[in-house]
């Protein structure tokens, strides 16, 4: 295994100096619920602004992984997790950083859709108030609206702001939750499956629209569609049975696969 | 070839089940169909049933009698200050009043009968009136009072039956010794007569086949046992043979008493109560009960009034209803709006009492349970459902709040009267005591229904509000709360309503009792003895007055409408928090 561990490190370290600096760096992350092990030694360093697709089978411990990053796992009980995880070399799992100021930071969008029962402005909004990151009325109209823009969703929802976000279709009301991410403006954006519950078309706006964020911020992206991760993401992690498999460029892992695993998976074999 | 054979026979047998599931859809959907109209109609029934006893029980008749406040009666210091009005004789002044309207009447007794026409407790009315305004002192006043219950269910018509009957002779009446002696010059009684005749004949016939009961069983017993039966049949037989030859005897005359209908006869100022009916249907006797009939001669404007319920199977006499009848004609009994109802408490007497004293306790009762048992509800139950961890502990604790729901709601007036009024000296009969009960018995009702309400909303709420950084208590007050608070909210108002409708915790700290005055709406009132409607429903259902029985209906009317304003109160907030979520 530390071997196995070491390799993936090095193909890291291979990327060389044109690459965007380390933003999240995984030591040995273990995770445990109930005492049943979900997680196993995964240590991984994601660049910034760029997407990391993390692929695998169900219960591979992708979802997992990326909850370790904004400590949602603590909002389970009976989840443990060990190891060192730093974003921007500060540690997640340290006592002294509260998960609230964590999740201001990094940000994350759920597998459905899930905007609050308050109208679009408000969804939006409840992010940079309750941080009081508006001074002024003027402000946070100045915030929502440019992140409905970023979300390329203004267009489509400028004149009834005051609508229940509900109203909205399945992939509007993603991109919603995605601008109710980035009102915060974080620094990282976990995507658990953002386009599973979306037809094909909302389905390529998101994708877009995550294009777009990459330039910006720092994705990561668990999704089960192999054409998604190869579409969006400039990484890929393969995970399988709690473990991370493999790990490289997305263009690598999809033509070249070092591990038979990795092989099995994407060409369909299991999974 | 095989595949069509099998998709055929599958589908024989899904129609071959077919009309059987139909008919099953058939026979649940009439189940369900039948269960909802009879439950509508026992509804029905049950509000038409409460309506029609109790909607009489919202007017009163009462008399409006001039009268005239006396300085001397009323005053008796002279100088109108508020402790010699306080000791003047009202009474007085009010039997007065009633002596000037039938100056004929001078016996004791009689007068006793009339003063009855009211209950005394008017009295302190006029005081208060009077207190309330000296200046009315030694002027004569309009003064309205509630006629005298048995009274006012006579004239609204429940007391008695009783018919008038037009005539059509020239009456002429004229002393005969004491009594007088009624002549009509058309056969206006014979009607009566035939009436009495066929009520005595039936009587007759009633008594002998009681006789031969007797007899029969007489046969069948031994020794002293069928003596007496034996004894009984003769005296039966007896009364019969009585009956009877009273019939053939004087000519067919027949004798009235308290036993049979009373027949007035009345005109103008004037009603004579016949004491014989002559067999001819021209003539009878009779005795005057109102003005002076002693010489009358071809009057053609008269009536008889017969009241079928005999005097001696009735609460009110032949004079008390002459009497009414005759303030009546004078334009002094006006029916109203029963105002008792509403700016009373309760009272010994039926036309005085009111629920205003039940009212004014079960709002005092209630805002103690709502500001006690909705906060603590609801903060029990978002600490339990949200923070709380899952252990042992809160294992048991959800566990007794479950059996507390079910625990029978005496048992907690028994601890409200050990710890609120033995432990902490509270005072008995108090709308504050009877509020911490029925909290107590109130809260596992909200608790339950709050954990259900917060459990309903989904987790994808509160993992959108911890993602964007709120904190746990932040997505909880701004998501799941709002979320849950129409839900929360339905069962507060249905524990409410149930802490509404208790009587049995309220008996242990002594509000179920008779308490003659309302308590103030105010924080003083939450310690002045007090009780709540259920408890007035019960206490007048008890009522030994036949008149506290559309009152008991009336008071659950009002029970009835303040539930419903409660739920509607509920729905319309219902209604805000969903429209704005």
């Amino acid at each position: 295994m530390p071997d196995n561990q070491s390799h993936i490190l090095d193909q890291n370290a291979g990327f060389g100096e044109t690459e965007p600096p380390i933003k999240v760096a995984a030591r040995d992350v273990c995770v445990a619920y109930d005492g049943k092990q979900a997680l196993n030694h995964v240590s991984i360093d994601i660049p910034d602004r760029s997407v990391t697709a993390f692929i695998g089978p169900s219960g591979c411990g992708k979802s997992t992984f990326l909850r370790c990053l904004n400590r949602m796992n603590d909002t389970i009980e009976g989840a443990r997790v060990t190891g060192s995880l730093k974003i921007d070399g500060a540690e997640v799992n340290d006592k002294s950083i509260d998960p609230v100021v964590l999740r201001a930071s990094v940000g994350m969008v759920f597998q459905k859709p899930n905007p609050f029962p308050k109208s679009i402005y408000d969804n939006v909004a409840y992010g940079p108030r309750i941080h009081g990151l508006a001074l002024s009325r003027n402000d946070l109209d100045g915030i929502v609206e440019s992140s409905l823009k970023k979300a390329g969703l203004w267009e489509e929802v400028a004149d009834r702001l005051n609508d229940p976000g509900t109203s909205l279709s399945g992939g509007q009301q993603q991109r919603l939750v995605i601008a109710r991410a980035i009102a915060i403006n974080p620094e990282v954006i976990l995507m658990d499956e953002p386009c599973s519950a979306l037809d094909p078309i909302a389905t390529a706006k998101i994708e877009e629209l995550i294009d777009e964020l990459r330039e910006n911020y720092c994705i990561i992206i668990v999704t089960h569609s192999m054409q998604q991760a190869a579409r969006v993401s400039q990484r890929t992690a393969f995970f399988h049975m709690g473990t991370l498999v493999e790990f490289g460029r997305t263009e690598d892992i999809f033509t070249n696969p070092r591990d038979p695993r990795t092989q099995d998976y994407i060409t369909g074999r299991f999974g | 070839m095989t595949d069509t054979s099998d998709t055929t026979s599958i589908r024989d047998a899904v129609s071959r089940q077919l009309p059987r599931r139909y008919r099953a859809e058939l026979r649940f959907r009439a189940a369900g169909l039948a269960a909802v109209a009879s439950a509508v109609g026992i509804l029905v029934i049950l509000l038409i049933s409460i309506l029609s006893q109790g909607l009489p029980a919202f007017t009163v008749n009462q008399l409006v009698l001039p009268v005239h406040l006396d300085r001397s009666v009323v005053d008796p210091e002279g100088d109108a200050s508020e402790a010699s009005l306080r000791r003047g004789a009202y009474s007085r002044v009010l039997q007065d009043a009633i002596r000037a309207e039938f100056p004929e009447v001078t016996a004791r007794r009689d007068l006793r009968n009339l003063f009855g026409l009211y209950t005394p407790l008017n009295a302190t009315r006029l005081m208060d009136d009077v207190l309330a305004d000296p200046s009315l002192v030694g002027e004569t006043y309009t003064f309205r009072m509630p006629i005298a219950d048995d009274l006012d269910l006579y004239l609204k018509g429940r007391l008695v039956e009783d018919r008038t009957l037009a005539t059509s002779g020239l009456l002429t009446i004229s002393a005969d010794g004491d009594a007088l002696a009624l002549n009509s010059s058309a056969p206006d009684f014979a009607s009566l007569v035939e009436d009495a005749v066929a009520t005595m004949r039936a009587e007759a016939t009633a008594l002998d086949a009681r006789a031969e009961r007797a007899r029969n069983l007489a046969a069948e017993l031994e020794g002293s046992d069928a003596e007496d039966a034996l004894y009984e049949a003769e005296r039966l037989s007896a009364q019969a043979q009585a009956l009877r030859e009273e019939l053939a005897e004087n000519d067919g005359r027949i004798e009235l008493n308290r036993d049979l209908p009373t027949i007035l006869v009345e005109l103008s100022g004037v009603a004579v109560r016949l004491t014989a009916l002559d067999a001819n249907g021209r003539s009878a006797s009779g005795e005057a009960m109102l003005g002076d009939a002693a010489d009358i001669s071809g009057a053609a404007d008269w009536t008889l009034y017969v009241i079928d319920t005999p005097e001696s199977r009735r609460r009110v006499s032949d004079q008390a209803i002459v009497w009414t009848r005759a303030l009546e004609a004078r334009g002094l009994v006006r029916t109203d709006f029963n105002t008792y109802l509403f700016s009373n408490a309760d009272s010994r007497e039926p036309e005085l009492a009111g629920v205003k004293g039940a009212l004014f306790g079960s709002i005092l009762t209630m805002l103690i349970v709502i500001c006690l048992s909705v906060p603590v509800g609801v903060f029990t139950a978002i600490y339990l459902e949200e923070y709380a961890p899952k252990n042992r502990l809160t294992d048991l604790i959800e566990v007794n709040i479950n059996n507390l729901a079910a625990v029978p709601s005496i048992v907690f007036g028994l601890l409200g009267l050990a710890v609120f009024i033995n432990a902490f000296g509270l005072p008995r009969s108090a709308p504050l005591v009877g509020g911490l009960v029925l909290s107590l018995m109130t809260l596992p009702t909200v608790i339950i229904a709050s954990r259900a309400a917060l459990k309903a909303v989904p987790q994808s709420i509160r993992q959108a509000a911890l993602a964007v950084g709120a904190s746990k208590t932040q997505s909880v007050f701004h998501h799941v709360l709002p979320l849950a608070a129409p839900g929360i909210l339905t069962g507060s108002i249905i524990g409410l309503a149930q802490a509404l409708g208790e009587t049995a915790p309220l008996l242990m700290i002594g509000m179920v009792a008779f308490i003659a005055d309302a308590p103030t709406l105010g924080l003083e009132g939450l310690t002045q003895p007090a009780t709540v409607m259920p408890v007035q429903v019960f206490l007048w259902s008890d009522g030994a007055e036949r008149a506290f029985e559309a009152r008991t209906a009336a008071a659950i009317l009002v029970l009835l409408a303040l539930m419903i304003g409660f739920n509607a109160l509920a729905i319309y907030l219902r209604r805000r928090f969903e429209r704005r979520w």
